[in-house]
């Protein structure tokens, strides 16, 4: 008997670290030392906070690079890097001040920010609660996916990625508890990218995925 | 309808963004939050805590609402501080930082048990910041809510007051760029605006007629208006002066209009300024409301084409927010919480000078498919962003997370 699927929300909040840099080399050296915590805001913190979407560059550190230090190279190669490939904050941190170092290594000069333009270093603290709100059966999943929020698409679907042993999101976790049964499903959850949507927006394609399914 | 506030808002944002408040809230069901500011008419700190107190209420908590009150010269030297904390350079005389520090004695003397017994206590703005000093006793967590832009404060001045923010147990600020480096952690929360209050609820087309006529407005011209206090952060010349500019391409009314609030001796100055550059204009209406003239103020907002914040300076600008809620473009000062808010193209525009002000007003007035457009996505950005119900979760998400210090991950079940 697998047990029911527990949907939880969450609440995120932003603290400053009092973390700044001004150009390029302090933002690398800023790197090395900075709460893993910031990492992770400032990969996935977008997703809770106002701003409309910013296409091209869906991290911080990249859309800085841009608006901050106008290094259009630099915000390309970062825009790149897509957080869920790496295992952990520490991964991430590696690769991101490998880009850096290289664009370092291309410049003759550190390019540098308007004091009006800082990088400030943000991290986060999630309180995690549940709704109370329980689904037994997969099938129940459409029905209930339209209506939980966005906080709870935020948990499972993209915090998962850092709690779970596969890097994969609750739902499909889940799902896998009840065999091959809903292989095809999960194939389709999985191809999901959380990187590059609004929280919205993946809450209305994963009740389309599931309202497809189960009409099949 | 509903007498519950909480049915009313749900109505507004939805279920599930009420579902969680309730839940969030649960855990802290009985606490007893006192929030002390200095003044209960006028500027936006006021206004949210007018709804915040019994939102929290009829959530479980125990709110209260005090003001620490003072003399003239408690409020001249609140006002020297709050404009040298957003940069003016100015040396505060000693003996009004003198009474400024007794006067929160003396406030903390009628204020003491009810701050010492309290779960949470939050000090807004600078002055009542002493207090905590004032109160040995305490067993709640303190924490100091930063309103203002205090990004490039000058320095002896900020020098003072860290004295008195240091001890608190955390601090809020609007924005990153605004936080000074303290030894505890500095929260980020922004503001926001109370869509059921006279000031942004729907009003009708014979009460917007109404407002348009008593201020002999010509409903046949466009209107612009700044709604702001009369304060020079604002500019409020550098918006008669876009005014001007803009004049001479498209036709045009301006209103200026802002109440004062109590705990602001700079208004009345500050307004004598505006009329003498505004040299009796009869499209330029210059109007000095009174602190409670919410929906009056709501109305001029709703018959405006644009509405402008052309401020230099720049806490987060409710006013913004407010204009954005009722569906009208912003065009604002590129400082402070308006970059937040007004993004370019979508929501409004961000300028430097009058005359990027001018532009942008031409250019709206001439494109009226695109006014429209920027209106209906700044209605829903507000929706999406700034209303209380957004600013409630996370006052009680800060107050969950303050009670298990600095750990990244706070699991309540």
């Amino acid at each position: 008997m697998i047990d029911p699927f527990a949907v939880k929300d969450c609440a995120l909040i932003a603290i400053a670290t009092g973390e700044r840099a001004h150009n390029l080399r302090e933002l690398r050296d800023r790197l090395e030392t900075t709460h893993p915590g910031c990492i992770y805001y400032h990969f996935w913190g977008g997703l809770l906070r106002p701003g409309f979407d910013d296409p091209e560059y869906q991290n911080d550190f990249a859309v800085w690079a841009y608006h901050g230090l106008h290094d259009r190279f630099l915000a390309e190669r970062l825009s790149l890097i897509d957080p869920t490939e790496f295992a952990d904050m520490e991964e991430l941190r590696r690769e991101l001040i490998e880009i850096i170092e290289e664009r370092l290594d291309e410049n003759e000069l550190v390019p540098w920010a308007s004091a009006h333009q800082l990088f400030h270093f943000i991290r986060s603290q999630i309180v995690v609660f549940d709704t109370g709100n329980r689904i037994s059966e997969p099938e129940e999943l459409k029905g209930q996916i339209p209506q939980i929020g966005v906080g709870s698409i935020f948990y499972h679907f993209v915090d998962a990625r850092r709690r779970t042993a596969n890097r994969s999101d609750d739902f499909s976790e889940w799902l896998k508890g009840f065999g091959n049964s809903y292989n095809r499903l999960l194939e389709q959850i999985a191809a999901l990218d959380p990187y590059f949507k609004s929280l919205t927006e993946l809450r209305s394609q994963l009740g389309q995925i599931l309202e497809e399914y189960t009409s099949r | 309808m509903t007498d519950l506030l909480l049915d009313q808002y749900q109505e507004i944002v939805g279920e599930d963004v009420i579902s969680s408040l309730r839940q969030l809230a649960e855990t802290l069901r009985g606490a007893r939050v006192v929030h002390v500011n200095s003044t209960k008419e006028g500027g936006g700190v006021a206004e949210i805590l007018h709804r915040m107190i019994p939102l929290k209420k009829e959530l479980g908590l125990e709110p209260s609402w005090e003001v620490v009150v003072g003399e003239g010269e408690f409020y001249q030297c609140t006002k020297y501080m709050h404009n040298t904390l957003q940069g003016n350079r100015f040396e505060i005389p000693q003996p009004l930082l003198k009474r400024y520090e007794e006067t929160n004695e003396e406030n903390a003397e009628r204020l003491r048990g009810q701050l010492e017994e309290a779960d949470f206590v939050i000090i807004h703005d600078p002055q009542p910041a002493p207090l905590l000093n004032s109160c040995p006793g305490r067993r709640g967590k303190w924490i100091w809510r930063c309103h203002i832009d205090v990004s490039r404060p000058y320095r002896p001045v900020w020098k003072y007051l860290r004295n008195f923010v240091e001890p608190y147990d955390a601090s809020i600020w609007s924005l990153a760029e605004f936080a000074q480096p303290l030894q505890h952690p500095l929260y980020l929360i922004r503001p926001s605006i109370d869509p059921l209050s006279d000031k942004n609820k729907e009003l009708s087309k014979k009460e917007l007629r109404e407002v348009s006529k008593r201020f002999n407005l010509d409903p046949d011209r466009p209107v612009v208006a700044q709604i702001s206090r009369f304060d020079r952060f604002k500019d409020p010349v550098g918006v008669i002066q876009a005014f001007r500019l803009a004049k001479n391409f498209v036709p045009l009314q301006l209103v200026l209009a802002g109440g004062g609030a109590t705990d602001d001796p700079e208004g009345e100055e500050v307004l004598s300024e505006v009329r003498a550059a505004a040299m009796d204009e009869p499209d330029i209406h210059i109007l000095l409301l009174p602190s409670d003239a919410h929906r009056t103020i709501n109305g001029l907002q709703r018959i405006s084409d644009i509405v402008l914040q052309k401020s230099t300076k720049e806490g987060f600008g409710l006013t913004v927010t407010e204009a954005m809620w009722k569906g009208k473009p912003v065009i604002g000062g590129e400082v402070g919480g308006i970059k937040l808010q007004v993004h370019n193209h979508h929501t409004g525009f961000l300028v430097n000078t009058p005359e990027g002000a001018a532009l942008r007003i031409r250019y709206l007035l001439t494109h009226r498919d695109k006014l429209e457009e920027m209106g209906r996505k700044a209605q829903q950005f507000v929706l999406e962003n700034f209303l209380i119900t957004r600013h409630v979760r996370e006052y009680l998400t800060l107050m969950l997370a303050i009670l298990r210090g600095t750990e990244e991950r706070i699991e309540l079940v």
